[in-house]
């Protein structure tokens, strides 16, 4: 065998490994959503397609009130922090001001901050004040953590951005406003994308929040609803339907990262390295 | 920080020459940043205060009219308790096997996507997926693989016919590594990769020039040169472990010995609804990620302020 080709089927192999590694798993995940209670304790990988822990789970509002909290808690809270990072990431990138390093070193402490610090705190308050098992009771935890995680990235994003073209765009004729919609707006929207689906991503992901926050399906993200899944009976294991419930939760998420997956790697990248 | 204040005042008055410009351009800035730094201080700094107030004192909401100050009896408490002490020991150990074991990991995925001929886009996007997928699954996904009741793993040449490895310390351990490991290497990969790319590929050639073999031109060369990434990685990883709660809340809820210092907090707080007590446990474990942190910026060198500063 020559070198080239030996080379080649080590790398082939190494590719192959990484596939098993990150689908194996998933595959795993699936294939136990798709059996029937019968089929759960056969010690196979793969028994078959049937639907019926689907059909369970869309019947019950345990997870349907869940399904439709997490897209609204994490959609509302992604909205408000790309706003609220895009407006810190511009004077950032751009304004010549005192206190850079400072914002930049605080928003780093709250990246690190550990959640359970403040739950305790956060459940007397908002108790308190009653938004205890409500959607803004997680929606402002949410964004607030999130706020580093868009401000990095976006911050990196935004100094990749050729400013002058604005300016160009006024001498050329155009009002302020239109040289900032037309020129500055496309440039911007990659990077405040895929900001977008980090933060997406990020409280999509969430447990101890939802965990320690809400008390009901009012609130109740699909993590936490998982957690408290129960069997069709007190003795019945819920497998198949937190299988199922699973998978309704990873496909999307898988879909949108395999779709923009090189936007998702410079936004970690960017966020992480350079942030 | 007043200081810092302080000394603007006073160098200020000889740069008399701060235009009207460059004034307004100041307060557009501070104008355009405080929603996002009044929300991180709102939602951490007013909180933890909070928590540092309850932790001082006796408060347990199912006796709350018997509330009063109490000084720092609770944290004597927790720290005199073995139960504290044995779950940082737990704590630590799934840092240190997760976070060591993915930095081995991670950086194999990073070289092979860094040097791949062909297939980098597959690896790319392959790795992606665990840390796309929700900590809760994937905590789940490993559960179940190894459960007796829905395990297909059972039988096989990995675990005896009626092996049940969350019922034992050690298989516990390892099952909740295996799924930290499995869930977060794609993100240590990525940000090994990035170091990667920053290694110029003139001293990979001078150093084969002068016979140095693959190991050689890894260790003396890629090594030195990606320490900076390499230490802001293992910052961000071992910050994240030590807070670990998803995937042991879901795979053994702390039994078997493998309870971390935030399941011990949510157990207090919320279960016990002994919000003083659970508090400076909170507060203790904020202390400990601030150690942690400082460990890896004042004694390691994790330089990330300083490349930010020269970066911004």
């Amino acid at each position: 065998m020559t070198g080239d080709a030996r080379q080649k089927v080590m790398w082939s192999i190494g590719i192959l490994v990484v596939l098993l590694y990150a689908l194996f798993p998933v595959a795993w995940i699936t294939s136990l959503s798709l059996k029937t209670p019968d089929q759960l304790g056969d010690r196979k990988f793969f028994s078959g397609i049937h639907f019926d822990n689907y059909r369970q789970i869309f019947k019950t509002s345990d997870f349907t009130h869940a399904l439709v909290n997490s897209i609204g808690i994490a959609a509302i809270a992604t909205f408000i922090a790309i706003v609220l990072a895009a407006m810190a990431a511009y004077a950032l990138s751009r304004l010549d001001f005192t206190g850079k390093a400072l914002i930049l070193s605080g928003a780093l402490a709250v990246a690190m901050f550990p959640a359970i610090s403040i739950v305790g705190s956060l459940f007397q308050l908002w108790r308190n004040i009653g938004i205890y098992d409500t959607w803004i009771g997680l929606i402002i935890p949410y964004l607030t953590f999130a706020l580093p995680l868009a401000i990095y990235t976006l911050s990196a994003f935004f100094r990749e951005i050729p400013w002058e073209l604005e300016q160009a765009a006024q001498v050329d004729g155009a009002t302020p406003f239109q040289a900032f919609q037309k020129v500055i707006v496309p440039l911007a929207a990659p990077g405040v994308f895929t900001a977008a689906i980090l933060v997406f991503i990020f409280a999509w992901n969430d447990f101890i929040f939802a965990n320690t926050l809400t008390s009901s399906n009012s609130a109740r993200t699909v993590p936490a609803a998982l957690a408290f899944f129960t069997g069709g009976s007190q003795f019945q294991q819920p497998v198949g339907a937190v299988a199922a419930a699973a998978v309704v939760v990873t496909i999307p998420i898988i879909i949108m990262v395999l779709i923009f997956q090189r936007r998702i790697v410079s936004g970690l990248t960017a966020g992480a390295v350079k942030g | 920080m007043e200081a810092a204040t302080a000394d603007r005042r006073t160098v200020a008055p000889p740069q008399a020459k701060v235009t009207d410009r460059a004034k307004a351009e100041r307060k557009l800035a501070y104008l355009l940043c405080a929603p996002a730094v009044i929300t991180m201080i709102a939602v951490t700094g007013y909180p933890i205060g909070y928590a540092i107030y309850l932790s001082l004192q006796k408060y347990d909401l199912r006796f709350p009219s018997q509330k009063e100050f109490v000084g720092l009896s609770n944290y004597i408490d927790v720290l005199t308790s073995s139960t504290w002490w044995s779950d940082v020991f737990h704590t630590l150990i799934i840092t240190v096997f997760s976070v060591g074991l993915e930095l081995v990991l991670g950086m194999a995925i990073a070289l092979v996507m860094h040097r791949a001929i062909f297939g980098r886009g597959v690896v790319r996007a392959s790795v992606l997926i665990p840390y796309g997928i929700v900590t809760v699954v994937a905590a789940f996904t490993w559960r179940y693989a190894v459960d007796p009741a829905s395990g297909f793993l059972q039988g096989t040449f990995l675990l005896s016919d009626t092996a049940a490895p969350l019922t034992q310390q050690t298989g516990s351990y390892v099952m909740i590594i295996l799924t930290e490991v499995w869930k977060t290497t794609p993100f240590m990969a990525l940000l090994l990769l990035a170091g990667l790319s920053l290694v110029p590929d003139e001293l990979h050639e001078a150093a084969k020039v002068d016979g140095a073999n693959a190991a050689q031109r890894f260790f003396r060369i890629t090594l030195p040169l990606m320490r900076p990434a390499i230490l802001v990685a293992l910052l961000f990883r071992t910050l994240d472990a030590f807070r670990i709660f998803d995937t042991v809340f879901i795979q053994t809820s702390g039994a078997n010995n493998t309870e971390s210092v935030s399941i011990l907090g949510y157990n207090v707080l919320i279960n016990r609804v002994n919000i003083g007590l659970g508090s400076a446990v909170s507060v203790l474990v904020f202390i400990f990620v601030i150690l942690i942190a400082f460990f890896f910026v004042k004694v390691l060198g994790t330089s990330t302020a300083q490349q930010r500063g020269e970066e911004v």
